[in-house]
């Protein structure tokens, strides 16, 4: 696909939902690494000490929480904990990486195999949260938001990101079984199955009503398949789940499946590989797989310079490191090359108006941005819809400025979040 | 983990279009270039001059400017040398330099970098420039007085100005076809309707302006003299004339579509052309001025901001 503009450059860039390759059923498989790291949310405290310790015996499939609350992650491998160190994640999150070194011999937890017949779903949620595709199940029991309606999304929200589509064109059994577990837990009635407007066919039968998506970009993101396949816009700044649907991806559908079927917690991603040459390939590998690892079976070689993206081109994050490990939600890995990532600047909007026309939330980018480039955060909230941003990065791609606006964006939102916690914190001291 | 390789991150989307602020300068530069070579060949090697002082001395500015102040030195892209040269165009070929000079600071200095230099100027520079220069140097503007040692081989009186003085009897000479292929008088690089079209539909076709302003105020101007022309066709020339003469071809395809000065929605697009259209006819017709669409386009760009509050309801936006 061609990123630049067209030499005649009437009307809109026309970027597409990257389709699934034809002779891409085979996944090319990444051997277990002699280490699976895991990043297990760290809790504000500073002195949070982790249960567990350097040494510790651990089964794959296990379900791992080192500070006895909600959170955890699951072992992909069996072997022993050799260490714990903190990191910080995306918008300063603070993280725990738990490196596992693996033993070839593998040996299976048994404790989810023992309860499964007798769960419920807030039980469910209690092993399921970390498999591949992060299913989010606590989103399906929140008594504030009840849902309506469960959508499977086989489709993927970036581009050239083939991960949920190759599930759900190979993993029908998987997902069929999934969908009626689901039904089972949940007492939802209504599920709907996303594909590709032109994949619609050979789907009626898993359990679901099948919807087609605008092969366009950015159809498939949840906030506009609400407003243009389900016809119910979310109120800006609300979620889907606002409006009772859920949204799951259809991995994470096929690892529920597949972990009732087989009573073992699934621990291999599916993953879209793009190296720097750009020709897209299928690979599955264990959850917490170093990158490196799996660029090494590629044969690619990172130089000065290049991305390593989580996910795809518009949406993606830029990892510092190879050793960044595969997560649950980690849908594809993009390398590209130092010339060929976008560059931003400083310069100032010109107002040519891009941003507006190609925007697929209707907001008026170009004057959003001047209020967000001063850092007038609440008034860009209020009187230029802010929160009505789908996040798809068009804006940026099309600036004739290269204003990085999609990270002016998400920065400004993160700060209102984070400026509304601390009054309400201090509220409830106050008060 | 010795060896612990560092990469480089940024932030999403890691693709860009490959557009840039240069090549939309470059682009304009290229598309006005036929009717300011034009514009030569019909008034000689003072035109040649004007138009390359303007140009030069537009740069000149924008980079003393940018020193002085401390700001990014912004003459590599090109949008100072656009300014200067569609200032250029609608000078008389004979205005002395001090004139030039004292145009392209008033665009470049006062209508510009004062308000924030490229993007933040709330009027169009040349524009700005042009109408001071109208009221400042009344003879040395206008086109009669200006050309008055030249000779040419079609009637070489401003037809603007001969239809104001003398009503439609004064122009029956003329023919549509002589004034679109710029056989007619008036600021250098404006004559030429065939050049300035081609340019215009050249600049629409590759996405650097939008085909809404043009069409609205081509549109908003015909309509407004056709009225004008039913009600009294001895005294108000024909929509067709208006289009022809004059800066309107210049000013809907090169000046009405700056980006800053110009709206960005589709309606107020429209609205935007037809009421500096509309303007330009009043202004010529009942106006003091025979040729007033540099006054027509800051009024324009004035309620710009007005306009651009019409707009597409955002996704999820409550009332």
């Amino acid at each position: 696909m061609t990123t630049k503009n067209a030499f005649w450059g009437f009307g809109l860039p026309r970027l597409e939902h990257t389709p699934l390759p034809v002779g891409s059923e085979r996944l090319e498989a990444i051997a277990l690494p002699q280490t699976v790291t895991l990043l297990h949310r760290r809790p504000e405290e500073k002195k949070a000490i982790p249960l567990l310790k350097t040494g510790d015996a651990v089964k794959t499939g296990q379900k791992l929480s080192l500070y006895g609350n909600a959170d955890y992650v699951t072992s992909p491998a069996t072997g022993k904990v050799v260490s714990l160190s903190p990191v910080t994640g995306n918008f300063g999150r603070n993280l725990t990486a738990v490196t596992v070194a693996t033993d070839p011999q593998e040996n299976f937890d048994g404790e989810f195999d023992a309860a499964r017949s007798l769960l419920s779903l807030d039980a469910a949620g209690k092993f399921l949260a970390a498999v591949p595709g992060q299913p989010g199940l606590e989103r399906l029991t929140d008594p504030e938001r009840p849902i309506k309606t469960i959508v499977v999304c086989g489709v993927d929200e970036d581009i050239l990101v083939v991960t949920r589509q190759h599930v759900l064109a190979s993993r029908l059994a998987d997902i069929q079984h999934g969908i009626q577990i689901l039904k089972q837990l949940t007492g939802i009635e209504d599920v709907v199955i996303l594909t590709r407007r032109e994949a619609i066919q050979g789907h009626g039968s898993i359990g679901g009503r099948v919807m087609g998506v605008d092969p366009r970009y950015p159809a498939a993101l949840p906030l506009l398949v609400m407003a243009n396949v389900f016809r119910q816009e979310v109120p800006a700044g609300r979620t889907c789940e606002d409006k009772g649907f859920c949204f799951i991806s259809a991995e994470a559908v096929a690892s529920i499946g597949s972990a009732f079927s087989t009573g073992r917690i699934p621990v291999v991603k599916t993953l879209t590989v793009i190296p720097k040459d750009g020709r897209i390939r299928l690979a599955q590998a264990p959850i917490g797989t170093p990158i490196g690892a799996i660029l090494k079976h590629f044969d690619v070689t990172i130089a000065e310079g290049d991305r390593i993206v989580f996910g795809g081109p518009m949406r993606g994050t830029a990892v510092f490191s190879p050793d960044h490990p595969v997560q649950p939600d980690t849908d594809a890995i993009l390398v590209l090359d130092a010339k060929a990532a976008a560059r931003t600047s400083d310069y100032p909007c010109i107002n040519c108006g891009e941003c507006v026309r190609v925007c697929p939330a209707c907001m008026q980018i170009n004057l959003l941005v001047r209020y967000l480039e001063a850092g007038k955060y609440e008034d860009a909230e209020e009187s230029y819809d802010l929160n009505s941003c789908v996040e798809c990065g068009l804006c940026s791609f099309v600036c004739v400025s290269k204003i990085p606006i999609l990270q002016h964006i998400m920065l400004a939102k993160h700060e209102l979040v984070r400026m509304r916690s601390t009054e309400t914190l201090t509220e409830t001291i106050d008060g | 983990m010795a060896d612990k390789q560092k990469l480089i991150v940024s932030f999403a989307p890691f693709w860009h279009n490959g557009s840039r602020v240069t090549d939309r300068s470059l682009q304009i530069l290229l598309a006005a270039s036929p009717a300011a070579f034009f514009g030569i060949y019909r008034f000689g090697i003072s035109a040649l001059g004007v138009l390359a002082l303007a140009v030069s001395s537009a740069v000149l500015w924008e980079l003393a400017f940018t020193r002085v102040a401390k700001r990014p030195v912004s003459v590599g892209d090109g949008t100072a040398a656009v300014i200067g040269l569609l200032f250029g165009m609608m000078l008389p070929a004979t205005l002395p330099w001090w004139a030039v000079i004292t145009g392209t600071f008033l665009a470049i200095v006062v209508a510009r970098q004062i308000y924030g230099g490229i993007g933040a100027n709330p009027f169009n520079p040349a524009a700005v420039a042009v109408a001071i220069l109208m009221l400042a140097w009344k003879q040395r503007m206008d086109i009669d007085s200006a050309l008055v040692n030249y000779v040419f081989d079609f009637p070489a009186a401003f037809p603007l100005g001969a239809v104001k003085a003398f009503g439609t009897g004064a122009i029956k000479e003329l023919s549509l076809i002589d004034l679109f292929m710029g056989r007619q008088v008036g600021g250098i690089g404006t004559i030429c309707g065939a050049a300035l079209s081609a340019g215009g539909i050249y600049l629409v076709l590759r996405g650097v302006i939008r085909w809404e302003i043009p069409v609205s105020f081509l549109a908003g101007a015909a309509a407004t003299a056709g009225v004008f022309h039913a009600v009294d066709p001895l005294r108000f020339a024909s929509p067709a004339f208006h289009l022809l003469t004059g800066f309107t071809l210049f000013g809907a395809f090169f000046l009405a579509t700056e980006d800053a000065s110009s709206p960005v929605n589709f309606i107020p697009m429209l609205i935007y052309g037809a009421v500096i259209g509309a303007i330009v006819v009043f202004i010529r017709n009942i106006g003091v001025f025979a040729e007033g669409l540099v006054f027509a386009l800051l009024v324009g760009n004035l309620i710009q901001p007005l306009l651009d509050k019409i707009r597409p309801k955002a996704l999820g936006k409550v009332e």
